[in-house]
């Protein structure tokens, strides 16, 4: 028999102006084997925690139960607290009366009956709770990093800086991201690679960084300290060891027809190719799919000509199997397609192009070596229109509800360079809002305006209209003049809206780390906790997480790099007791729970068993506590009732649910 | 295979044409139009009303009809065809409308909107098949330049209407293309012709006919396609290309349009 007290949390009015406090610690007081029951307006402030103290010393209680907010937010604190007034900290219950009741109950009478209700559910279960102690576990000091854009290089280095080490996994040939795809960046109109380049080279060169291009995370399994993680390194077809990156064999190469992904499609590359020149690292990869070799046999130009004999057309995918103990997700975005948007003309007109199309015309670099002109013929366009907020903030299925809240300002940053660079070219925006908080944005957006002349419109565009000579009939509307609006531009640029990597899916189901509905992922908590997953030991870097520009990924990235950090300067983490145990006399070994565990964590052993002094050797479940996470999908698999989770037993579960039916 | 077939006023009058191509080339074709027996005006615009009730009547008599027979419904005229399926989906999902126009109807057993509405087009798509049109063109329309002209019926809105793309549909392009001809896109194919405007702004209406016939001569379409009879009317009047309807083309790309006039 447990002596119980309950704990009524006021949280200021959060509960106490829904939900009758008092009455629920006068029904607690009613309840079997509780011998305290008070209320407090903050149960959870130093003051709080001390009178629990006070109570168990003076009632000599067993068990205690916290009637407050959700687990999530305070169970540590309440376990911490039982934990030096004497008590076993999973001796502890809370009963969620806030988020669960008070926030969502309008009538205070039936908030308070179900808060009662919740209380006795609690209640019923600690007088089953058994003290839980919890075990350790090592902690690999290694950090995974998905993704080499600007987020994944940033985390790399400063975990790197700390001491630790760091591979980098990144799909494509090159490190860089999408930052390498920039022509300059703002407010300060510096140029992108210039201030990329360097730390690609630092993440590179750093003697704790593993860099792993042309990669791709094929499989993670086990948990916080100790994951493992089988990596894909795809065929390069050439010999990172041999190549010196001449670039002859890219010269030399006849297939000449992929589009150029690098450049957003705008031209071709070569079936062996570098992404770009500054490319790390800067050793080709041969495109399977439009090398001639590859596909019929024939061929073999760029082995002739490489001097180092770096091409291996015999080059197989590889896996490798890497132990870490924090893994972190940068995998950043991509455009949205622009399909749903037929009024834009996107797929009819050459000249109506994205502002990551653009980025790669104004680069030196890229398709048209930096000159500004249409892409249908070569001509400098003499008006410009961008259009904002394409897919973002959208109120149908086409786009994405969210603002993808860097848009603003890379379009007054085109804006502004155009004008600079040509100035006889006219430039409009139509916008919907202009947002740019952040520092030295408002005062860039009003540069472009004010000195640069640049021509904004307050409303949004429905149909841009090719036509018969060649340009762009733009319909829009001016909602500050009131009018419709028929302009004629030479080039339409829009400000597509970012989506994750569709990729992240993928990865996030391999971590179990949960995604929302526009497939960015979770933080644990949105103010407190917004580096980390709620999957533990799962950072987050850049825009996987939420839109962000360069300065917030960094920021970002090196706070992710801090977390990782402090896991892995721990030697040991005190694991979770609440996992799954089997009932050796009631397993029959007939498999089935291994079979749904995700973590692997069940195996079976042959075992001399004493049933009531008949013994016999029987095939039974062993759970890894180690490896347990404790889902509890075993428990409601196994037929015969052998599997049970700790501190969440069937009988703990089924008095709960008597207690909510009494 | 039979449809019950809705001709609709316009087509017994002033757009005779596309009515009798459409029996032709269906006969041609091999599937059966079935004239509903009684069926009346579809009441153009008035039935869009959201408070209308007996103007969407004779629209439900038509679907019912169409329900006990078991066919599905084929209308050619695109404002007929709008009215009829836009009735439909009101029977279908606003409980409001459902209740009273049974009601009004006192069937033996109330109307739902069971009944699938199609367009010819969309017979010679989803059910021929333009693959399967193209076998049957015996005068290939080779070397025309033919733009499509949609206006707005057939189209919006797309969620209701479900036909094709709203802002880039192909349907009549691709339709065109069977024939033999070359599809112009032009931008302008989607806009409204100005409808029933002409009645009372012809200004207007004559400016929003001029932006979409300049628009296709200056892609250098010979003549637009259309299946509507008001857009027809309305187009004509700026005089700057022959407008024709799909299926008189369809007929003379079927070598059935000469004959029995």
């Amino acid at each position: 028999m447990q002596k119980i007290g309950v704990f009524v949390c006021h949280c200021g009015s959060n509960i106490a102006a829904t939900v009758d406090v008092k009455k629920v610690v006068e029904m607690a007081a009613k309840e079997q084997g509780v011998f305290h029951a008070e209320d407090y307006p903050y149960m959870c402030s130093e003051a709080g925690q001390s009178r629990i103290a006070a109570a168990v010393k003076e009632k000599g209680l067993t068990g205690i139960v916290v009637c407050s907010c959700s687990p999530r937010m305070h169970e540590a604190t309440f376990r911490k607290a039982a934990e030096r007034a004497g008590i076993n900290p999973y001796m502890v219950e809370i009963a969620n009366i806030r988020e669960h009741c008070s926030w969502i109950h309008k009538d205070m009478t039936e908030a308070t009956e179900k808060a009662v209700i919740l209380m006795r559910a609690a209640v019923a279960k600690v007088h089953l709770n058994a003290p839980l102690m919890a075990g350790e576990s090592r902690v690999t000091k290694r950090a995974l990093v998905i993704g080499g854009g600007i987020a994944g290089i940033q985390t790399a280095i400063d975990i790197a800086d700390a001491g630790y080490k760091v591979d980098i996994v990144e799909k494509t040939p090159s490190i860089g991201g999408r930052m390498s795809q920039l022509d300059k960046t703002f407010p300060t109109l510096d140029c992108s690679a210039c201030i990329l380049t360097p730390k690609m080279v630092e993440a590179a060169s750093h003697e704790n960084i593993t860099i792993h291009t042309w990669s791709e995370v094929e499989k993670v399994s086990g948990f916080v300290g100790n994951f493992t993680v089988d990596i894909r390194k795809k065929a390069r077809y050439v010999n990172m060891d041999k190549c010196t990156g001449c670039g002859v064999c890219q010269e030399k190469c006849p297939s000449k027809k992929p589009l150029n992904e690098f450049n957003r499609g705008l031209n071709t590359r070569t079936a062996i190719y570098t992404p770009f020149a500054q490319a790390i690292p800067n050793v080709p990869v041969i495109d399977a799919n439009s090398c001639i070799k590859l596909k019929t046999g024939k061929c073999g130009i760029c082995e002739k000509f490489c001097q180092v004999g770096a091409i291996d057309y015999t080059q197989k995918d590889e896996i490798i199997t890497e132990q870490y103990g924090a893994i972190v997700v940068a995998t950043g975005f991509d455009t949205i397609k622009l399909d749903k948007y037929g009024e834009y003309a996107y797929n009819e007109s050459k000249d109506v192009i994205t502002s990551l199309e653009l980025e790669r015309i104004m680069n030196a670099a890229g398709p048209t070596k930096g000159h500004l002109e249409r892409l249908s013929d070569g001509k400098a366009p003499k008006e410009i229109v961008f259009i904002q907020c394409v897919g973002s903030r959208c109120s149908d299925d086409r786009g994405k509800p969210y603002c993808s809240k860097i848009c603003c300002m890379y379009t007054a940053k085109h804006a502004m360079l155009i004008r600079d660079k040509y100035p006889d070219t006219n430039v409009t925006v139509f916008y919907i809002d202009v947002r740019t908080p952040g520092k030295n944005f408002d005062e860039f957006y009003r540069r472009a305006v004010e000195d640069y002349g640049v021509h904004y419109i307050k409303g949004q565009v429905g149909k841009v209209m090719p036509q018969a000579d060649g340009s762009l009939l733009v319909q829009g509307v001016d909602l500050l003049d009131n009018k419709q609006i028929l302009k004629k531009a030479d080039m339409v640029v829009l400000a597509t809206a970012i989506e994750p990597n569709p990729d992240v899916r993928k990865i996030a189901t391999m971590l179990t780390a949960s995604i929302d509905t526009n497939n960015f992922l979770t933080e644990a908590h949105p103010k407190l906790r917004p580096v980390e997953s709620p999957t533990a030991g799962v950072f987050l870097s850049g825009v996987c997480q939420g839109p962000k520009d360069i300065p917030e990924t960094v920021a970002q990235a090196g706070a992710a790099a801090v977390k990782v950090i402090g896991l892995l300067a721990k030697d040991k983490l005190k694991t979770n007791p609440c996992t799954a145990k089997s009932d050796e006399l009631l397993c029959n070994g007939c498999s089935q729970c291994a079979n749904v565990c995700p973590y692997g964590a069940i195996t079976y052993e042959e075992k001399l068993i004493n049933d009531h002094g008949i013994r016999r050797t029987s095939r039974v479940a062993v759970v890894n506590g180690a490896l347990c996470q404790g889902c509890g999908a075993c428990t409601v698999t196994c037929p015969s009732g052998a599997m049970d989770l700790q501190g969440f037993s069937n009988r703990q579960i089924l008095a709960e649910v008597d207690a909510i039916c009494r | 295979m039979k449809y019950s077939y809705y001709p609709g006023c316009t087509l017994r009058n002033k757009a005779k044409d596309l009515d009798l191509y459409a029996r032709k080339c269906a006969v041609a074709l091999g599937f059966e139009l079935e004239e509903l027996t009684d069926w009346q005006c579809c009441g153009g615009v008035y039935p869009l009303g959201s408070d209308e009730i007996a103007s969407k009547l004779p629209s439900v008599r038509a679907l019912n009809d169409a329900k006990q027979k078991g066919q599905d419904l084929v209308a050619v005229c695109s404002a007929c065809y709008h009215v009829l399926k836009r009735v439909n989906d009101d029977m279908a999902n606003v409980a409001d409308i459902q209740t009273r126009a049974n009601n009004y109807m006192a069937l033996e057993e109330p109307y739902k909107g069971e009944t699938a509405v199609l367009h010819f087009l969309e017979v010679l798509r989803d059910r021929v098949g333009f693959e399967e049109l193209k076998k049957k063109v015996v005068n290939p329309l080779t070397g025309r330049k033919i733009g499509a002209y949609y206006g707005c019926l057939l189209l919006r809105p797309s969620d209701v209407m479900a036909f094709d793309d709203p802002e880039n549909p192909t349907i009549l392009e691709d339709f065109i293309r069977a024939l033999g001809a070359t599809p112009v896109v032009y931008p302008y194919r989607n806009e409204c012709c100005g409808g029933y405007i002409s009645l009372k702004e012809p200004n207007l209406a004559a400016s929003m006919c001029d932006k979409i016939t300049s628009s296709a001569a200056g892609f250098e379409a010979d003549c637009l396609v259309t299946a509507c009879p008001l857009c027809k009317y309305n187009l004509n009047k700026s005089g700057k290309l022959p407008i024709v309807y799909f299926t008189e083309l369809l007929a003379e790309a079927l070598g059935v349009k000469e004959g029995d006039k």
